[in-house]
Order: C-alpha cells, then structure tokens, then sequence
C-alpha cells in the first residue's frame, strides 16, 4: 500500500481520536449538555470505508457519527461546534452530538434513532439508481439496528430493487479472539452469526477485522466497484472490541488520554485499558504497524501527532468561540 | 409562482375519484422527478378503477414496495433528499402506524435540524375515515397526529377542484413533507374542476358557503356534511351558515376562519376524527384563544367519540359526526 496513503490513514484515525477525547473533556465541562456516543475503537472501520468512497458518494450514519463525518473529510472544527450546539457547526447547532451531517460532504441527515437512517439511505440509493448515476451510498449502522424490525425491511426491499448501496454493519461487540472468527456474539440477538442473517435474502456479506484499517479500505474499495457495476447490495460485517471506556451513555476516558508512545510499547499503556490497547486498539495497532514496516519512525510519528493534536485544539477553540444560535435560526424551516 | 386560486371561466364536473386520478396523471407528465411508490389512490372504493388508466400509461413512474411501510416511507425521504419528488400511495390510512418513525421523526425534523439546507419534499398520501365496514383497524383518523408533529404539511381537501388543487401544488411545488389525507368516501363525490393546469398553493381556506348566524369550520368530508346540515337550517329554523374549510391543517389559514368567527360569533368546528385531542379541538383551542371576545356561545365539537370504530353498521352509524350532529350542534348554539 502506498505510504502517502497509509500516513493519511493514520492521521485521519488519529484526528478522530483526538475529536472524540475532547468530547469527554466537553462533557465534563459541561459543554456536551446530554448524553453522548463515541467511535473510539472504530476509527479504522470509518477511516477505511470512507477512505475508498469518492467525494461524492453518499454516506449514513448513527448517533455514533462524529468519526465517520471526520472520515468522509468534515472539519474537526464544524463537527465539534455542532456537537456543543453552537452556530459554527455544521447544522448550526440544531442537531447537536446525534444528528451531525453535512450535506456538502454527501452527509444529508443523520437520524439518531436505531435503524433510522438505513430505509432513507436506500432511498437516496433508489434515486440514484432511478437516474442512473454513479454515487454509491454507504451506510454505517450498528449490531443493535439488527435487532429493529427498519432493519429487515430495508435490506429486503434493498434486495428486491438491487439498490447501489452498501450495508456497513460495525459489530462492537466482539472480543478480540472472536474477531477474526466465524461467530459474531451480540447479547441481545438470537442469530449466532450476524451475517448469516442476510444471506438469507440472498444479499452477499463479508467479514472483516474492523481494527484493520488496509483490510477494511480493500474489502469496501473492492465492494463499491461492484455496486457501480449493478451487483448491489452488499453486507459488510465489521468487527471491533469495545473500548473499556465505552460502557454505558456517559463515555469515561479510562487511562487517560492515548499517549502515541504506546506504539512502541503497547504494554505501558496504563491498567484499565492495556489489555486492550494491546490487542484491540486499530490506532495504536497502525502506528505501531507503520513502525514496523519501517514506513515511518519513532520521531515522525510524534510529530504527526503533535500535528493532529495541534489541529484539534484549534478546531476546539473555533467551536468554543463560536456563539450559541439565536431564536431567530428556529424561523422560516417549517 | 403562477397560479390559479379561484376557478376561471372553464369548469366540468368530475367526481373526486377522476379530478384526483388525473391530478396524478398531470403530475406525473409535468414533472420527471416524480415517482410514485405504490399508486392505489381510489383504494377499494367504487371509483377505483379510474385510477387504472393512469397507472397504464405511467407505469415506468411506479415501484410497487414490498409490505413494509416503514422502510418505503423512509426510501421515499431519502429519495427526496436526492433530488427526486416522491409520492407514496399508502392506501388505507391506518397503515402509517407502521411508519409513523419515519414520517414523524425523519421526514418531519429534516428541514429545521438542517435550518432548511436539506428538504424532503415527499407527499404521503393516505385513506383516512370510517369507510363503512373497516372496523376498528381500517377506519382510523389519524390527522391530529400529524398535525402535532412539526414540520408536516396536512392537507385534507372536501372537493374534487381542491383535491386537484392541493395535490398538484403538494406534488409539484412544496418544498416540504406533506400528508395527504383524502376521507374514502368523498371518492363518488361531483363538482366543478377548472380546466388546466389548477392548483391550490397550501394555507388557504375556503368559504364553501357564505351566511351570517353561525360558523361551521369543516374540514374534507365534514364539508359535504355542514353544507347539508346549512341548507336544513336555512331551510327549516331560518338559520344561516357559514362554512369554512381550512382545506390544509398546516399551514392553517387562520385570518380566514378568525373573520369569520367574528362575524358570527357562534361556532360549530366538525372534523372525523375523535374528540380527545383531535383536529376538531386544536381548531376550537385555536378560535377560542384568538376570538373569544367575539363568541357570544361556546364553541361545539362534532367529531368522534372516544371509541375505536366498531364494525356493524349500527354502530358504526352511531359514532359518525353526520348531518343530524351538525344540525343539533347548531341549534344547541342558539
């Protein structure tokens, strides 16, 4: 793979890491004024997906959504603004943590609600297929939405309208020994395998390591060529260990920070999430991957991040000096 | 934006199943955007098969979804914020329970969480009213529902140049999400439709009779109810009705109800659906608010009683908001 390829990798996964550590900052300041959702230990999933569409494509997600608009290439600054609610961000604040979108970057809504957003991206996936054009749309969802009804609905009628759009299902459930397994464990559903639910419309599923960040670009590059070519629709399966601190309504920064120096030492990361950082942690993983393969050094890896941290920072003081909206952006939208 | 509000010169008389069967016919010539998800607007009526010819000649413009109201309603959003101008066709109006997700909390929220960058202009057009024989399930008036969801246009139209008026408009102009609630039994129901290209722009009403004692605000069939109920009146105790048809719920012409009201300072408001909470106390709430210095009597309610809608005749007879309730509700007045 390409090294200008991978250093972008790593820094859009570390952009998001950093965008998702402020949010805990924010929250504790009282910035985030509710609870909230973090893709801390999903950024190569978004990052490689969103890696292999093009500018145009169309892109779905959840109330998990702050990485995957960071992917598609949304700015740290409007995505934080609007996720503290203020008039910068990227809905000026209406829609807050759950609903950033970004029509300028094929983000044109984002639902909150659990399985909301799949039926629209189908719609959107019919309207290109009506007019016979060439956008793919990728939607992000999770394991849970497998448990909605919206679910089935929509990948039957994806199915029987052959719709150019990829189901991109991030199971972040899984334990580490379990993700490069068959099964796919969710406490709450009945299916053994996640995937072998849609084979049984005939829909073809794949798999992948969801902390692989070159595996998931390849698998989804691979995958929307064959959407443009008529084959759709395709499952994807990705799968991830949840962060420790990712338990629960209310993320907890568990261990701190990540300090880039893990890369190099994964087991110095402290106690409360080591184990994870040594096995299931796709940013630390990459950087230390690059390492090893020589494709960049101990120093320019801290340089890097000094970079994204830098970048962040000022993306958190544009979204704090951005003003709260007045009452006069609720007029003239009925 | 030009269009003709008032009837010119050239009318025929249609029935409301043929105004609304080529309201569609001319949407669908007018504008390639769009596309019609399902296309069983005269339901089961006797009317129905005015709609065939229509269906033949358009039948590239239709997609005929799979049972599953929830996901084509929110393919029907998504296809709208990809440019297209869906109109889905959901038969029987109790049948968006299933889909009430996607109206309510997607379609409805898109334009004010966006502050009005992204639109859905989608129509769902509905069945509503007790049809004769529907029981409890297909019977159902769910406009009050609608109407306390922001961000939804409803349009209940009582006459077949309305019904053309307002669908053409709702289809080919509104840049919003719309329901379209047609009452099953209008379909039989004749009147003067304006040659070409009619069209009623939303938040109009209409004064469908003129008089000076009393106020009937009705809305769809409750229209052909009141002006029955204005001429018994007329003709048997000497009173004379005005009745005023708001024509859409939202948005609601209230300078045209309000100068009505304090003229005659006696109001009966009529809608089918049930009193608890319905469209019928929304308008009373409205008036009452607004006009009570005016009132010179309280304002009566004809609506359903708080009862699901049983299936034999005679029970079902008892709960319809008829001529005979009108008529008394009046006299109640004086």
């Amino acid at each position: 793979m390409h090294r200008d390829l991978q250093l972008r990798f790593l820094r859009t996964m570390l952009r998001i890491r950093r965008v998702e550590e402020r949010c805990i900052a924010f929250a504790e300041t009282g910035e985030i004024r509710a609870h909230y959702h973090l893709y801390i230990g999903q950024e190569a999933a978004g990052t490689g997906a969103s890696a292999a569409l093009a500018p145009d494509d169309y892109v779905f997600t959840t109330h998990r959504n702050h990485g995957h608009v960071i992917a598609k290439g949304g700015d740290p600054g409007k995505v934080l603004a609007e996720i503290i609610g203020r008039s910068g961000g990227y809905l000026g604040g209406r829609g807050g943590t759950f609903h950033v979108a970004a029509p300028e970057l094929g983000i044109p809504h984002t639902s909150a609600i659990v399985g909301g957003s799949l039926p629209i991206a189908a719609g959107v996936a019919f309207a290109v297929r009506r007019r016979k054009g060439q956008r793919a749309t990728l939607a992000f969802f999770g394991d849970g939405t497998m448990e909605e009804g919206v679910f089935y609905e929509t990948l039957n009628l994806a199915q029987l309208w052959r719709l150019p759009l990829v189901f991109f299902m991030e199971n972040n459930s899984v334990s580490a020994a379990e993700r490069a397994g068959r099964g796919s464990p969710t406490s709450e559903h009945a299916a053994k395998a996640l995937s072998d639910v849609p084979r049984a419309f005939g829909v073809e599923t794949a798999t992948v390591d969801g902390t692989d960040v070159e595996a998931v670009f390849a698998l989804v590059r691979r995958l929307l060529e064959r959407v443009r070519s008529g084959e759709g629709p395709f499952f994807v399966e990705s799968r991830t260990t949840r962060w420790p601190g990712n338990y629960g309504a209310f993320p907890k920064l568990v261990g701190g920070t990540t300090d880039i120096a893990w890369a190099l030492d994964a087991a110095s990361a402290p106690d409360g999430v080591r184990a994870w950082t040594m096995e299931s942690d796709p940013v630390i993983a990459y950087a230390a991957k690059l390492l090893w393969h020589g494709a960049i050094d101990a120093a320019a890896l801290r340089a890097i991040d000094a970079e994204v941290r830098g970048e962040v920072d000022r993306a958190a003081r544009f979204a704090l000096e951005s003003p709260l909206p007045q009452a006069e952006a609720l007029a003239g939208v009925g | 934006m030009s269009v003709e509000v008032r009837a010119p010169a050239a009318t025929r008389t249609l029935k409301f199943a043929e105004a609304l069967a080529e309201a569609v016919d001319e949407i669908c010539a007018e504008d390639p955007r769009v596309v019609l998800i399902g296309a069983r607007f005269t339901g089961h009526t006797p009317s129905a098969h005015v709609m065939e010819p229509v269906t033949r000649k358009h039948a590239s413009r239709i997609v005929w979804p799979p049972i599953s109201e929830l996901a084509y309603c929110g393919v029907a959003v998504g296809a709208a914020l990809a440019g297209l101008r869906p109109i889905v066709e959901m038969s029987t109006a109790t049948f968006s329970y299933e889909a009430v997700p996607q109206i309510v909390n997607e379609a409805a929220v898109i334009a004010a969480m966006s502050g009005g960058r992204v639109r859905a202009p989608v129509v769902f057009h509905m069945l509503y009213g007790i049809r004769g024989g529907g029981g409890p399930q297909h019977s159902g008036s769910p406009q009050a529902w609608w109407w306390n969801s922001p961000g939804l246009q409803v349009a209940m139209p009582s006459s077949p140049a309305d019904v053309k008026g307002l669908l053409r408009w709702a289809a080919l102009r509104s840049e919003g999400p719309t329901v379209f609630m047609d009452h099953q039994r209008l379909m039989e129901l004749e009147g003067p439709v304006p040659t070409g290209r009619h069209e009623i722009p939303f938040g109009q009403a209409d004064v469908k009779r003129s008089g000076g004692d009393v106020t009937i605000v009705a809305t769809s069939i409750q229209v052909s109810r009141a002006l029955e109920a204005a001429n018994r009146l007329a003709r048997e105790d000497g009173i004379e009705v005005e009745v005023v048809d708001p024509r859409t719920l939202e948005p609601l012409d209230r300078a045209t109800i309000f100068a009505s009201v304090r003229k005659t300072g006696r109001v009966v408001v009529t809608d089918e659906s049930h009193e608890n909470a319905g469209v019928a106390s929304g308008l009373a709430a409205i008036i009452a608010e607004e006009c009570f210095d005016a009132l010179r009597a309280p304002i009566r309610r004809v609506a359903i009683p708080p009862t699901p809608v049983p299936y034999a005749e005679s029970l079902e007879r008892a709960l319809i908001p008829d001529t005979e309730r009108l008529v008394a509700a009046v006299r109640a007045l004086r």
